[in-house]
């Protein structure tokens, strides 16, 4: 046990690095001048203290119980201060109470030609953190135990394929979505680029995976309410939404759809084909249960009907359920949320065209579905005929900053390429027409896709944005620019698809507020680092996989999603998780209430006690970057081993 | 008048600032550490103290490095948007205007205060600053407070 006496006082240890600083500095001056300074129990100086003597030299000091810390003075602490507190720590010191002083990269290497100058500001640097370091308390790391269990919000294919990565290593994963059946919109997909693979061959196997899964608990028809606590320790309430339909009985056989007489526009179909009041989201959904859409059924409306009451041979219908909120615990959460279309409403350009025969990408996609409303035929929405003159339009709301979207929504050059191949299988003798901006095909095989759209399948591409949309009898008139020819180009067409821009999911901003994490300037969720760390959010213990983070296409998703889902595991893999205890604290005595250190903190940390008019800081929560500090005007903040008087005594000693 | 100045001149080029420097950890302190791994040299009138974040400068270690003397304050964070603790640089540059306002009240020139975004691939800048400020500020002269206190 050190003696208190001694707390204050230090040793230090002069580094030569070679002649990287003793060439500079002088050495045996620094020593002089350091030897009768206040505090200061001796000075000491060697060639490398990085290196094993170094170390052991260090160590046997820490050990020796005569100075309560140690300066080391050698290169920026971003380089060794870990390495000296590691030492320390082994040396039953504790490490917190080790300083660098830097006198290499912001003394001796760059002042080569004033070594007076650069010695006399050496002295000056070692003073400093002389100062700081007798200051120093004695700190351990915040240990919080992590709860291992994890929350995907979101059960399209990046949120599928994270639950799946997490659960068979062994973690319970809760897989939510607010719609009743996992998948999202991979599962209204026809065909996948550049393969051509069905898209639900390849995702329904994997939506059986997911629903088998014995750590995968499904949350589906139900929402993120709130969300409270701190990494390894989220504490979420979910709004279980009500399906009137008791999912524990419902075995899905669809009786009562059948019998419901009340028809509805299908979202799932995009309006295209429609759905009962009563309804499963599509055939292949999982879990494989109904539910009523209360707007739209009878009995709801009107009291009367309970067609589906009678049909059910389980007796799984209940008009009396209510939303339940459940609550959950979990140690980390990702955020898969994915996208939704930009409105082709806001295409004012367009309006004056619009019928049932101008349809969106993923209108087109649910006619090219074998699973679709015409069985993957391609007719037109207005009276069923086949087209024979459809026209493509790429970038529709993309990368027009001016009146849209400023971003490219990265796959609409792919899906479109796509949509006129796969329209040119299913209609041979017919003419599919592409407005492009560029074309942009970066990604595996994907330029020999588009190549092959043009020279095989003879789609015929024209650079040019359309102008607008008009109505002519049954057509739909384009009147375009083809800007490589320079000449005006009006197509009477008999189908419009709009390639619409990609947007973060309805309600994202909501849910960003509640779990505390940040959305960009076009509203998707940001990344804490756009390279280094892509899935991690500036939240600990939240991570983003798929398009709610960036428009982007399935195997892109899918790669991010496992990189989520290793970031999750890692965090997970330890017991407990530590946390640097170089936090802020309220000295209650000073602290008057006013809210102003609330106001600062960007991470949510400190709370106020209206009550007793008490701020208070979340050790968990906070980062340790000080602003509270400084923005407390009673001095009442102060951050450990940070503190304001640390400041003050470094000004002193060096000025 | 022509030989005072000159004698003034001289005086200045005689005198060297002392510049004292809060550098946040994650940009200029790392600039600064660039500079020296790029043995880029520059004055050695500065003494950098390093904060977690820009935005953790407290304005009295700016006004108690005047009153003890310091010829100028450096206050070093990362570019706008770049911030490590998300908003920190935006509340030192609020602080900062406001600490500088406060200064003219108080007689004090706000030109010994310089706020600079200094990112961490900066070294070359961060070196540049340091040269441009310490110019400054044999221009300005020494603080006055300096010879106020010493009655």
């Amino acid at each position: 046990m050190i003696k208190s006496a001694r707390l204050n006082s230090v040793g230090v240890f002069v580094c030569h690095c070679g002649i990287n600083i003793a060439s500079t500095v002088d050495i045996e001056e620094v020593k002089r001048q350091l030897a009768g300074y206040p505090g200061v129990e001796f000075v000491k100086d060697y060639q490398y203290m990085c290196s094993e003597p170094g170390q052991l030299l260090f160590k046997e000091a820490c050990r020796s119980e005569t100075v309560g810390g140690v300066v080391v003075a050698s290169c920026s602490p971003r380089l060794h201060e870990t390495t000296f507190r590691r030492a320390a720590a082994e040396a039953g010191m504790n490490p917190y109470r080790v300083e660098i002083a830097n006198i290499r990269e912001q003394c001796s290497w760059v002042h080569h030609d004033e070594k007076e100058k650069a010695t006399i500001k050496a002295v000056d640097i070692i003073k400093s953190v002389i100062e700081r370091s007798k200051r120093n308390e004695s700190l351990s790391s915040v240990s919080i135990k992590t709860v291992k269990k994890v929350l995907v919000v979101g059960a399209g294919i990046s949120g599928m394929q994270a639950a799946l990565n997490i659960a068979n290593s062994g973690i319970e994963t809760y897989l939510l979505d607010r719609e009743p059946s996992i998948g999202g919109r991979m599962a209204q997909l026809s065909e996948t680029f550049p393969t051509l693979d069905c898209s639900q061959c390849i995702l329904t196997p994997r939506m059986v995976e997911v629903g088998q899964n014995k750590r995968i608990t499904l949350m589906t028809y139900s929402e993120v309410e709130e969300v409270s606590g701190y990494v390894g320790n989220f504490k979420v309430k979910v709004r279980r939404k009500a399906a009137y339909v008791d999912w524990d009985k419902c075995t899905g056989c669809g009786l009562c759809s059948e019998k419901c007489p009340k028809k509805v526009p299908s979202e799932f179909d995009r309006s295209l084909g429609r759905r009962k009041a009563i309804y499963s989201q599509f055939p292949q959904a999982v879990p494989n249960k109904t539910v009523i859409d209360r707007e739209s059924c009878l009995y709801f409306k009107t009291g009367k009907c309970r067609l589906c009451v009678e049909a059910c041979p389980l007796g799984a219908i209940d008009f009396e359920q209510e939303d339940r909120i459940e609550e959950i615990e979990v140690g980390a959460i990702v955020v898969a949320t994915g996208y939704d279309l930009y409105e082709k409403e806001k295409i004012e350009e367009y309006r004056i065209g619009y019928c049932e025969d101008v349809i969106d990408g993923l209108a087109f996609e649910r006619l090219l579905s074998s699973s679709g409303p015409t069985q993957g035929r391609v007719l037109r929405p207005s009276d069923g005929t086949v087209p024979k003159e459809v026209v493509f339009i790429q970038c529709v709301g993309s990368r027009d900053p001016d009146h849209h979207l400023p971003y490219c929504s990265r796959i609409c050059c792919m899906y479109t390429a796509k949509h006129a191949m796969l329209y040119k299988h299913r209609v041979p003798d017919g003419q599919p027409y592409v407005f492009y901006m560029d074309i942009r095909s970066g990604g595996k095989n994907y330029e020999e896709f588009v190549q092959r759209t043009i020279e095989e399948e003879r789609v015929l591409y024209i650079r040019g944005r359309v102008a607008r949309l008009y109505r002519d009898g049954k057509k739909v008139v384009v009147v375009g620019a083809d800007t490589i020819s320079g000449k005006k180009i009006e197509i009477r067409a008999d189908m419009v698809v709009l390639a619409m821009a990609m947007r973060p999911s309805g309600g994202i901003g909501e849910l960003s507020k509640k779990l505390k994490i940040q959305v960009d300037q076009n509203g998707f969720l940001s990344e804490a680092h756009p390279k280094l760390r892509p899935v991690e959010t500036l939240t600990r213990g939240v991570f983003l996989a798929g398009c709610a983070q960036a428009p982007k296409d399935i195997t892109d998703t899918v790669s991010q999603a496992g990189a989520a889902a290793s970031m999750v595991l890692e965090l997970l893999s330890n017991e407990e998780l530590t946390h640097s205890p170089t936090t802020a604290w309220v000295d209650e005595e000073l602290c008057a209430g006013c809210g102003q250190c609330v106001a600062q903190c960007a991470y949510g940390a400190i709370e106020l006690d209206t009550r007793r008019k008490k701020a208070h800081v979340n050790d968990i929560l906070c980062q340790g970057c000080g602003a509270c500090v400084a923005a407390c005007p009673s001095a009442a903040v102060n951050q450990r081993n940070f503190s304001i008087s640390q400041y003050y005594s470094m000004i002193e000693s060096i000025v | 008048m022509e030989q005072k100045e000159g004698s003034m001149d001289k005086e200045n080029r005689a005198f060297e600032p002392k510049i004292i420097a809060f550098l946040c950890n994650w940009c200029t302190y790392a600039g600064a550490d660039l500079a020296g791994v790029s043995r880029i040299q520059y004055p050695s009138n500065i003494r950098i103290i390093r904060l977690m974040c820009s935005g953790a400068l407290d304005p009295t270690y700016v006004i108690k490095s005047l009153l003890e003397g310091a010829d100028g304050v450096l206050i070093g964070g990362c570019h706008p948007g770049d911030c490590h603790y998300i908003s920190g640089n935006f509340k030192a540059r609020r602080r900062v205007a406001v600490l500088k306002t406060s200064l003219k009240e108080a007689g004090l020139e706000p030109e010994r205060v310089w706020l600079r975004w200094i990112s961490a691939s900066e070294g070359a800048y961060f070196a540049k600053t340091v040269e441009e400020m310490v110019l400054h500020l044999k221009r300005l002269g020494p603080n006055p407070l300096n010879s106020m206190w010493a009655i």
